[in-house]
């Protein structure tokens, strides 16, 4: 069922569509500018051919992606542990730092301690006093250095975690939980059924987010010793003397992020249009 | 009785909110409480439930002290329905599965028989086609009737109902209150905050006017709403006829 719309009408929709087209335009031309000034300004600059060399060396970067890639695949199977431990890690602090009642204060204090310091403390740190401390202990069983530093990462982002699942739990309004104990529901089926599905519902966003910053901080295990990308590509500058496999490890970081951050934007969208469409 | 409520007090810092309140309801019988905004009716039916904390005096439950630090308030709370002004649905579940929760994870029934008995009284408030929606997609006097079914599945001793009409568009009123007259003649024993006199007077057995933190005044509707004894009732209905409410 279509109907013309009136003179007015017309005049708006034609109105808009030409300021729509000069938007483009102005767009298109602005690019052009930067680009150009971008690419002169680099390619310009005196010790340009020189950086082209140790940066950026088309066979440098073919004969180290190999093991770059093949270190790539520890990093991913970190990532996935890390970031699945330290969500189950982080839930249980937060749940933990809710208790009431004086038998848990020993349980809430040592959370919020553990929050608060585990927070402050650089991971770089984090990750030695694991890898080379507790070696040093030379008790019988010490894992691997691999899962000492995987579990420093874990500890390290639980402590993340747990803030953003914590403050998840408290923007559910109280009026739920009174409703679900109303129902003779106890503290703890009010949690798990009401409270903390809406709760990690509505921090999905923050969490993924900070997966994508776990992402890349997994290459931070190089330190401790196991050969993923980024310790590929340390061994492949220092055999070339040549900067080119850390360019390469760094692309295939960004590449392997993508997918991540697709998904954490696709995420936050919807959950800022069911916001919007709720009451 | 089946609620005994003696001497109840209730302090928010150093405002009174309940001074000495004393109530007594009979098993069937629908007391409606009335008076104005900050009486103390919410607080009333909340220290009754268990959600908040009584500071003086006892509330009996069919003969049994359930004030007493030893009860146990969840399985007080089991025998006491609820229902909120702002409905209070949960979000994340659709109708049939906020009616399914409490019979299933409290009453530890199976999903099938806690199904079976949600959709019977969804089809008989009229919203079975409703049951697998989201809270969200109801208007608001369906939710109010779903958040009343949630209550009922759990085959209370006693209903209480906070304001649930003030959050309603004018329009939508009317569906939640029939529900309710239809509960009271299954015999449903209910404690009802209202600002809907003349709803009070239809379906009450007794109205209790709340001021100050007591009840001031109570007796049968047509008594207490026609020809009140005590001049701050009176004051407070000469408001309540001015603002067309009554």
């Amino acid at each position: 069922m279509s109907r013309t719309p009136s003179t007015r009408q017309q005049e708006r929709i034609a109105y808009r569509r030409g300021r729509a087209v000069r938007s483009v335009l102005l767009a298109a031309a602005s690019t052009a500018v930067v680009g150009t000034v971008l690419t002169v300004g680099i390619t310009g600059a005196p010790g340009w051919e020189r950086v082209k060399e140790s940066f950026f060396d088309p066979e440098t970067a073919v004969e180290y992606l190999p093991e770059i890639l093949q270190g790539l695949w520890l990093n991913v199977k970190l990532l996935v542990i890390c970031a699945t431990l330290a969500m189950v890690l982080g839930l249980l602090i937060a749940v933990l730092r809710t208790l009431r009642g004086p038998v848990f204060f020993p349980v809430r204090a040592m959370a919020t301690t553990y929050t608060y310091s585990l927070r402050g403390l650089p991971l770089i740190i984090v990750i030695y006093l694991f890898a080379f401390g507790i070696p040093g202990l030379r008790l019988q069983g010490t894992p691997d250095v691999l899962w000492l530093g995987a579990a420093a990462i874990t500890v390290t982002y639980g402590a993340y975690l747990a803030e953003v699942f914590r403050a998840g739990i408290e923007s559910v309004h109280p009026s739920q939980i009174a409703a679900a104990r109303s129902l003779g529901l106890s503290y703890r089926q009010a949690m798990r059924h009401v409270v903390l599905p809406q709760a990690v519902r509505r921090v999905a966003p923050p969490l993924l987010n900070d997966t994508v910053a776990l992402q890349k901080d997994v290459g931070l295990i190089s330190l401790a010793g196991p050969v993923d990308a980024i310790r590929a590509a340390q061994i492949g500058v220092a055999q070339s003397a040549d900067f080119t496999p850390y360019v390469v490890a760094g692309v295939l970081f960004v590449l392997l992020a993508l997918p991540l951050i697709a998904v954490t934007d696709w995420v936050t969208l919807r959950a800022a249009r069911r916001q919007n469409a709720g009451s | 009785m089946l609620l005994a409520i003696d001497k109840v007090r209730k302090v928010f810092g150093d405002h009174v909110i309940l001074d000495d309140l004393s109530l007594d309801v009979a098993e069937h019988e629908v007391v409606a409480l009335i008076g104005a905004s900050g009486s103390g009716k919410s607080t009333l039916l909340r220290c009754v439930n268990l959600l908040t904390e009584v500071d003086d005096g006892t509330i009996h439950l069919d003969g049994e002290e359930i004030t007493d630090p030893r009860a146990d308030p969840d399985l007080v709370r089991r025998r006491i329905g609820l229902v909120f002004q702002s409905y209070n649905l949960f979000p994340h579940m659709t109708v049939l599965e906020n009616i399914m929760l409490a019979p299933v994870r409290v009453h530890r029934r199976s999903s099938d028989q806690a199904r079976a008995q949600a959709m019977q009284w969804l089809d008989r408030v009229g919203l079975a086609e409703k049951a697998g929606a989201y809270p969200d997609r109801l208007s608001g006097g369906q939710q109010q009737r779903a958040a009343i079914v949630r209550a009922l599945v759990n085959s209370p001793r006693l209903l209480l109902l906070d304001e649930v009409t003030s959050a309603l568009d004018p329009e939508l009123v009317g569906e939640v209150l029939t529900m309710i007259r239809e509960l009271k003649s299954d015999g449903m024993t209910m404690v009802l905050a209202t600002h809907e006199m003349g709803f009070a007077k239809q379906v009450a057995d007794r109205v209790a006017f709340l001021d100050g933190g007591r009840v001031l005044e109570q007796g049968p509707p047509e008594q207490v709403l026609g020809d009140p004894v005590e001049p701050r009732t009176r004051q407070f209905l000469a408001r309540i006829i001015e603002a067309g409410r009554l």
